[in-house]
């Protein structure tokens, strides 16, 4: 390896072969981009459990998935699945259940849900205890392994690991809203460090039932416009007021160029650099003044060795809440400077819907996919945009245009910057 | 490693530990057997929370579980010397090995009271919850939220990331951690965990598994004869690890250096564990040293890996490694995500201070250890899944076929 290709400060270049993605859209590369491109949006009124008392109503679900009744480790286990295997087979790497690198797997932290609460707690009411006495009694003597082996930590991953047969210890992480980012620097990082040729990087999120509602709803992070479903999610909009939650998964195949190269693999795109900064300001709000975002894009750049003016175009972290889109603005010009006046910026939250965990996986595979067909989808529901965000957000209708380098941003509560940037593969 | 956070139920910070540890007669754990009947658990000991979380504000933003990582944190921040130094703190990545927050076990109670008997049970749980869950216990649940308060107490602030899945979640931050420094990804590193046993929540999972040891507190070995089962503790660990030359540039002298971490998986299928083991053995059987090796082992209790792994580490006679083991989890309990920090941690505490722990317990399965540790097995296995070893060693003091770096 001698002549390996190295980037601009001498690591092993880190190219994707192979992407994954399911999202309310649809389940594929080929459903997700027709129904991107076409600005149409997956947000529904919710009907995997009753809404009623709840201020929002509405989210992107996935529900055709066939796993049978809702069991959230289950589901955010099939989607990644779904994605896993569609990058896997694009990328023709390893050979049917071996993959020869690692899992990184962005995911929620595992939480015993009300339903399976409830069925341990209904399982033996033979005695007068209450609350959690009754919890532990009935669930040493009822037959709960399932729930026990579903509900730990690690469980998706190992499951996955198992199946794919991934090399090593997984890892599952959470960085929060910024998760699926992180999964894909922690697979650069390990490539570049040259501990192995490829990394399976996975984000899943399929967690949506009426606590999540319920906690986001607290902290008044949702959109209430409940009556238009397909217009609630409007990021830079005048009108915005909160994400929606959504589900979904994606996958990246991860590999060095000289090992993809080497076995002929087609390659999508290259990852040019990544840049993360925590923030100290507030455990759901970034600095007033931007700083920990700015340095957040300012080291992607440095990391790829580029400057503002390479940016084609921006994947946002867009979410549609008052905070986040007004704090991305302002990041970006600062970061940009003036190159943020032709640098388009598009949010495909507003179709998706916020993907949480599985966010950063997903846009990640979307960037990736502006570059390799020339259009970037559109920001929708952008009809009457924020006076004060003066930025081109691609509104409304999708724009053809040659992208050679597209930058991706994550931020997550816990004060959790990432960035990351593709470029097309070099001629 | 030039700082560490340690506390267990054996109290607070690295003395109080060895004094436990090495006073000449068999460790005396500290038990609190009625809070999570029928298991008994390892109780977390008082913190002094405001001497490292002095903000009321910051405090009620977090539940026990993030007040003692964020606590420790900076124990091991103090004790690298890098508490306050802005600079330094800015160019600090962290890795957290983290499960989740402590519910609001009031709420979930007259939930469930009122769920039991409803006929239709959606729309009065979405009532009960949009009126009786405080906004921030959502923070204080959130796994990542242990390193975003230690960003906001501390100001540790470049990389942040969270690393989920019990016990190998903690080997794969140091492991990661100590990969990024070996490559120049980042000079230095705060790696560590938390968890705390006293949480209905989690007894009921663990419960769900038949995983949990009942009754009395037994050591750890003897509970192979039994049905086996876990006994649950408080504690947490934080580490600053930092390269060498960074450390010698500040003027630090590191308590230990981590030579190897090697972790893989398997199904669980009767053997496959032991099997898994021996082949981590081999990758780094180079670097074994032949004679006495202090060992500390997490070894959880559940059979059938209590027997495979002690089988596992009484294999290594044949290779010529008489190994003098330490089951943490008789004196401490089973720490989850803190458990490989906490057991680095006091790697490092017995090469540091030049001698290794008294036996655990008196049964004769752990032997005396009576040389200066110049290198410590640790054999860290998951409670569900997932196998590790780790080789910790003296600073310069070199192995034999050289260190990793």
């Amino acid at each position: 390896m001698s002549h390996a290709t190295r980037d601009h400060l001498g690591r092993p270049v880190v190219v994707v072969t192979g992407i994954g993605i399911v999202t309310s859209l649809g389940e594929g590369k080929q459903d997700n981009w027709r129904n991107l491109v076409a600005g149409i949006s997956g947000v529904r009124q919710i009907d995997r459990f009753s809404t009623e008392g709840l201020r929002t109503q509405i989210a992107g679900l996935i529900d055709w998935q066939g796993d049978g009744p809702y069991c959230s480790p289950v589901h955010s286990l099939t989607l990644a699945r779904k994605s896993a295997s569609e990058a896997i087979a694009q990328s023709k790497i390893g050979s049917q259940g071996s993959f020869p690198g690692p899992l990184f797997l962005a995911i929620s932290p595992a939480e015993t849900k009300w339903d399976q609460r409830m069925d341990v707690y209904k399982s033996d009411n033979s005695d007068n205890s209450t609350g959690y006495e009754r919890l532990i009694r009935n669930a040493s003597q009822g037959d709960f392994h399932h729930y026990y082996s579903l509900f730990q930590y690690g469980s998706t991953a190992e499951f996955l690991a198992g199946e794919f047969g991934t090399r090593g210890q997984p890892i599952s992480l959470t960085t929060a809203c910024a998760s699926g980012a992180t999964s894909v620097q922690l697979g650069v990082e390990a490539i570049r460090r040259g501990d192995t040729d490829a990394a399976l990087c996975v984000g899943t999120d399929g967690e949506i039932c009426e606590e999540m509602v319920v906690r986001f709803t607290l902290l008044s992070a949702l959109s209430t416009q409940n009556d238009d479903p397909q217009g609630a999610s409007k990021p830079f909009s005048k009108t915005r007021d909160g994400f929606v939650m959504a589900e979904g998964s994606a996958t990246l195949v991860l590999e060095s160029y000289d090992s993809a190269k080497a076995r002929g693999a087609k390659i999508l795109g290259v990852v040019r650099g990544t840049g993360e900064r925590a923030d100290t300001f507030h455990r759901t709000r970034s600095k007033p003044d931007g700083s920990a975002i700015i340095d957040t894009i300012t080291r992607s750049l440095a990391d790829a060795g580029m400057s503002p003016a390479d940016i084609d175009c921006i994947n946002a972290h867009g979410t549609s809440t008052p905070e986040n889109d007004k704090m991305e603005y302002l990041a970006l010009s600062a970061a940009l400077g003036s190159e943020l006046d032709n640098t388009p910026i598009s949010s495909n939250k507003s179709m998706i819907g916020h993907t949480l965990s599985a966010a950063g996986t997903i846009e990640a595979a979307i960037s990736l996919m502006t570059i390799s067909n020339g259009v970037i989808p559109p920001t929708i529901n952008c009809h009457e945009q924020d006076p004060n965000i003066l930025m081109d957000v691609v509104p409304n209708v999708k724009r053809e245009q040659p992208v050679s380098t597209v930058m991706s941003n994550s931020f997550g509560f816990g004060g959790q910057n990432v960035c990351l940037i593709f470029s097309a593969e070099p001629d | 490693m030039t700082g560490i956070g340690l506390i267990s139920s054996l109290g607070e910070g690295l003395d109080k530990h060895w004094a436990q540890l090495t006073s000449g007669k068999t460790p005396v754990p500290s038990v609190d057997s009625d809070s999570q009947a029928p298991y008994p658990v390892h109780p977390i000991v008082a913190l002094e929370i405001d001497s490292q979380i002095p903000k009321r504000s910051d405090q009620r933003q977090m539940g026990p579980w993030q007040h003692l990582g964020t606590y420790t944190a900076g124990l091991a921040l103090d004790d690298a010397g890098i508490a306050h130094n802005e600079a330094l703190l800015a160019a600090t990545n962290m890795i957290v090995s983290a499960g989740g927050g402590e519910r609001d076990i009031e709420v979930d109670t007259a939930i469930m009271e009122l769920l039991s008997t409803a006929d239709e049970p959606g729309p009065l749980l979405n009532d009960s919850l949009m009126n009786n869950l405080r906004p921030t216990l959502f923070l204080a649940q959130l796994s990542n939220l242990m390193a975003g308060n230690i960003s906001i107490v501390h100001g540790v602030t470049d990389s942040s990331r969270t690393f989920m899945g019990d016990e190998l979640a903690g080997v794969m931050a140091v492991d990661t951690a100590v990969a990024q420094i070996q490559h120049g990804q980042g000079e230095i590193f705060l790696v560590g965990g938390a968890y705390i046993a006293e949480r209905a929540d989690m007894t009921m999972l663990m419960a769900m598994g038949n995983t949990l040891h009942q009754g009395e507190h037994s050591p750890v070995w003897s509970r192979e004869s039994g049905d086996g089962g876990m006994i649950m503790g408080s504690a947490s660990a934080f580490l600053v690890l930092e390269s060498r030359e960074h450390a010698e540039s500040r003027g630090v002298k590191p308590y230990a250096r981590i030579d190897r971490i090697v972790a893989d998986r398997c199904n669980r299928h009767a053997g496959a564990a032991r099997k898994t083991a021996d082949k981590l053995l081999e990758r780094i059987a180079d670097q074994l040293p032949s004679g006495p090796l202090p060992v500390i082992s997490g070894c959880c209790g559940i059979q059938p890996q209590l027997g495979e792994e002690h089988e596992f580490l009484e294999s290594l006679t044949s290779r010529g490694v008489s190994p003098a083991i330490r089951g943490v989890t008789t004196v401490i309990g089973n720490t989850m995500e803190a458990q490989f920090p906490v057991n680095v941690a006091l790697a490092s505490l017995a090469i540091s201070r030049g001698a290794f722990f008294d036996p655990f317990d008196s049964s004769g399965t752990e032997q005396v250890f009576a040389d200066r540790p110049d290198q410590v097995l640790i054999s860290n296995w998951g409670h569900w899944r997932g196998e590790s070893l780790a080789l910790i060693g003296k600073p310069g003091v070199s192995l034999r076929g050289g260190t990793r770096s």
